[in-house]
């Protein structure tokens, strides 16, 4: 600073010397334009303005202190700067100062407009990069030729990518405001290129305005239209893809049981919401018994979460739905029963109220993809999440002991028990497993979706969906079911409205029901007629 | 699903003067409840209004159990949806009620009901068009239901859509109704539905002839479904439906058209609950798409299921015990309720397969 200092005072020196003819015009401009600040009215909005189109960083605490009046006159017309603490500074030189018989310089509205248009020009100089994002924006909703030199000065030496991106849309949008017809078409080829809503609507503007531009206009827009497409197709697609993985970790446990077993758990749902409760015990064990356990209690409640409902699912298949084998529709039944009493007990214990889950710091957020296309990051996170779940379930099936028996046990359950697998044991377990993936989707859910006792019941009728789509007993049929009812539904939603998507998606699955029966991936063999 | 272990067969003829007997005598008993109501207060055989208008709701439901067991019991189809032909019957008595307001509603608007003049709405959409006569909205109230299921019912017969797969298509079913009832630019008067009805047929509603009125309606309604659904079931349709039950692709190889007669008997009995919903919402005078919710559907099921399916009697019986049950306990213990039901659900098909009627009835061979 002492350098910039003396710098300045050599300035100062040689401006009393040789003022106009000094390459370092700008900065001799603010010394010669602050005493203005202490004159009447128009002198204060004239100097005001030069001192805003200098874009001297100097000049900006200046205005600010006149703007919220803590900028002083002395009796001897020194002009002084309070800033915080009290402390008093001189305006020219920003040296400590006394501020014996200072007044503060008032200012009327005449002064007060000039100072708004001047400090959002300064601010676009300033060392904070969030104040030049937002002087960029003010410049651009201002939109006016005069601040295309400004503008041009300032990107020259911006080098946040993000401030730099507004920039450029506020000059372009200064250009078209620019009476030169060259500097005009300049910009509409500049708005063409950052392919934005706002640059849309600014060249619409700008054709109705003049109508010159109209060629160029509506060939920049229609380049802008089909970049908006196709980000606005894409950004579809993800939300797409997100509700269809929510889909998938609903659907995958039911897969198993329902899908591999044969089993028709109601009490599914009831399976997820145990997952989500669980997932929020975790969060307070944590939070009361070991406070520096909290940030990875997501991770921890997930075999928790696997355990709990796996647990339940073991009681309740060697309990009860052993005794149903063969009787669907009274499984049905007694297990829509079983989701009662667990949506009950669970009412009953934790309360009916909404349960607060917390997220944590690396899913929450927006990421912004090349192209301008946002993702949320907690929806990232739970397509990938649900993919690994499908990945490890898949493995689990086909690569382990347990995966062995348990698809010997369903080809042929006596000639499975009779080369000495223990199929009660192996039903337990594969209900158990399926149950415990449905906690697990539980975890997940907990993050997008309120944990109440009733969380589960909205998603049975989705994954039922989802497992006759794709093909009982085909977990590639349950991704494919789950991803394309998923984006089908968002896909319909702009066009019909969220429920009525909903409805359509449902007739569309029993037209489709007509026309494969047995659904996307229909077993073949001997395993179809069972 | 081709087999089905808890057959009950059509009663026996021998039986069946006795059942006729036991039936004739119970809806004989019913019908004296709103006389008994009339007696004075002290009197020893006063019956509130409280229990007139709860026996009146329960005979609704016992109509709604009938038609589940006439497709359930005979024909083996577990619908999870006919709580929507209910509603849809419901929803069909209840714009005539909404026109019967007339100009006496909140917004005095002689033609719309308040919550289209609430919404906006500058006239009548056409599918109410009609319903200012009686006539037309009952035959709505089984004639919608019917058509619903007719359309379902094609669909999911022809391509052999059975036993869960059929629960699970008609939940999807009552499920998205709800969601579309729920909207309010269906014109159905959204998340509230109807309400605030004044009279029906030129009767106040509020007042005790009305109610009595209903109540006889119901019983009526009652007393003629199970006629209709005896018959069904003793006929040689019902002996088919029964065969079809228990062994569909033989009877199809037989030569029966299996779809159609699946089909008929789901039809009579998506009208039969629309009737069970245009008796119900007049007495209760209210109705919103809630009554489409999948619970309300296999919460009638559970009433077939512990009276006894394939038994008609026993479904209504079923439905007459356990709303008793669920009023009582509601009122006693309302935290309960839930887990006595979850537990009927589990109780019935573990260990009373047969439900109810099953303990009365001699184990046949």
């Amino acid at each position: 600073m002492p350098r910039a200092i003396a710098m300045r005072r050599l300035l100062v020196a040689l401006l009393i010397l040789v003022a106009a003819a000094l390459p370092a015009a700008a900065q001799d401009a603010f010394l010669a334009a602050l005493p203005g600040l202490a004159g009447g009215f128009a002198a204060q909005a004239t100097a005001v303005e030069r001192l805003g189109a200098t874009g001297d960083p100097r000049a900006l605490p200046v205005l600010r202190a006149l703007a919220e009046g803590r900028l002083l006159k002395r009796p001897d017309g020194a002009l002084l700067v309070r800033g915080e603490g009290d402390a008093v500074s001189d305006a020219a030189t920003g040296a400590p100062a006394e501020a014996t018989g200072a007044e503060p310089v008032r200012i009327n509205n005449r002064v007060r407009a000039a100072l708004r248009g001047a400090l959002g020009r300064l601010q676009l100089v300033s060392p904070d990069p969030g104040e030049r994002l937002a002087a960029a924006e003010a410049v651009f909703r201002s939109r006016s030729a005069e601040n295309i030199a400004l503008l041009e000065a300032a990107l020259a030496r911006e080098d946040q990518p993000q401030v730099r991106a507004r920039m450029e849309l506020a000059l372009a949008a200064s250009r078209l405001a620019a009476p030169d017809p060259a500097t005009r078409r300049a910009g509409v080829e500049a708005l063409a290129a950052t392919g934005s809503d706002d640059a849309r609507a600014m060249l619409l503007e700008a054709r109705a305005a003049d109508p010159a531009l109209a060629p160029e206009v509506d060939a920049a827009v229609a380049a802008i239209d089909r970049r908006l497409a196709l980000r606005r197709a894409a950004e579809t697609l993800f939300q797409g893809l997100s509700l269809g993985s929510v889909l998938l970790l609903a659907a995958l446990g039911l897969a198993v049981t329902f899908g591999v077993m044969g089993v028709i758990n109601m009490a599914h749902g009831e399976m997820v919401m145990l997952g989500a409760y669980t997932a929020w015990a975790v969060q307070e064990v944590c939070r009361t018994h070991a406070p520096w356990l909290l940030p990875a209690y997501l991770p921890l409640s997930i075999p928790a979460a696997f355990l709990v409902a796996a647990a339940v699912g073991a009681v309740l298949e060697r309990g009860l739905i052993r005794h149903l084998y063969g009787r669907p529709l009274e499984t049905l039944l007694m297990t829509f029963g079983v989701g009662m009493i667990l949506q009950q007990a669970v009412r009953l214990l934790f309360g009916a109220q909404n349960r607060e889950v917390s997220s944590p710091g690396w899913m929450q957020g927006t990421l912004t993809l090349p192209g301008g296309v946002m993702v949320t990051q907690n929806r990232l996170w739970i397509i990938l999440f649900g993919l690994a779940v499908l990945g490890l379930t898949v493995a689990a099936i086909r690569f382990t002991r347990f995966g062995l028996e348990m698809r010997a046990v369903t080809q042929n359950r006596r000639i499975a028990s009779t080369m000495g697998i223990r199929s009660g044991r192996v039903d337990a377990l594969t209900f158990a497993f399926g149950s415990g993936i449905a906690g697990v989707a539980g975890v997940a859910l907990s993050q997008i979706d309120n944990v109440s006792p009733n969380l589960g019941t909205g998603y049975i009728v989705d994954s039922f969906m989802v497992v006759v789509f794709g093909g009982v007993g085909s977990l590639a049929g349950t991704l494919v079911g789950a991803m394309t009812l998923g984006v089908v539904n968002k896909v319909l939603e702009p066009y019909a409205g969220a429920v009525l998507a909903k409805i359509a998606v449902l007739v569309a699955i029993m037209l489709f029901i007509q026309r494969r029966p047995r659904g996307l991936y229909a077993l073949k063999g001997r395993a179809a007629e069972a | 699903m081709t087999t089905t272990t808890t057959a009950a067969h059509p009663a026996l003829p021998a039986a069946r003067v006795g059942l006729r007997a036991v039936i004739l005598g119970a809806l004989l008993l019913l019908a004296l409840l709103p006389i008994l109501n009339r007696l004075p207060p002290d009197s020893a055989l006063h019956v509130s209004d409280f229990a007139v208008s709860v026996t009146g709701k329960w005979i609704c439901y016992a109509i709604l159990a009938l038609a589940i067991d006439l497709i359930w019991g005979y024909a083996g189809i577990l619908s999870l949806g006919h709580g929507a032909f209910f509603a849809l019957g419901g929803y069909a008595i209840g714009m005539h009620l909404m026109r019967l307001i007339g100009d006496r509603g909140v917004y005095g608007h002689p033609v719309l009901p308040d919550f289209m003049v609430f919404l906006g709405w500058r006239e009548l959409p056409w599918y109410w068009w009609g319903f200012d006569h009686f006539a037309f909205a009952f035959a709505m109230a089984l004639l919608v239901p019917g058509a619903l299921a007719a359309v379902v019912g094609y669909l999911a017969f022809r391509s052999r859509i059975t036993g869960v797969y059929f629960s699970i298509i008609t939940q999807a079913m009552t499920y998205a109704l709800m969601l579309a009832f729920f909207r309010n630019d269906m014109g159905f008067g959204g998340n509230n539905g109807f309400t605030d009805f004044k009279e029906l047929l030129g009767l106040p509603l509020h007042t005790p002839e009305a109610r009595a009125a209903l109540f006889y309606a119901s019983l009526a309604g009652l007393a003629g479904a199970l006629w209709l659904c005896r018959r069904v079931a003793g006929s040689k349709l019902g002996r088919v439906l029964v065969a079809i039950r228990d062994a569909e692709s033989r009877v199809r190889f037989l030569g029966y058209d299996v779809t159609a007669h699946k089909l008929f008997v789901f039809v009579l009995s998506a009208m039969l609950a629309g009737l069970a919903g245009a008796l119900y919402v007049p007495q209760v005078g209210i109705i919103n798409p809630g009554e489409f919710s999948p619970g309300n559907s296999i919460e009638a099921v559970i009433w077939v299921a512990v009276g006894g399916r394939g038994t008609l009697v026993g479904a209504a019986l079923g439905a007459f015990s356990v709303n008793a049950l669920k009023t009582w306990l509601t009122s006693v213990a309302p935290d309960l309720w839930l887990f006595v039901l979850g537990g009927l659900f589990i109780a019935v098909t573990l260990f009373l397969p047969r439900g109810l009627a099953g303990l009365f009835r001699r184990r046949e061979p």
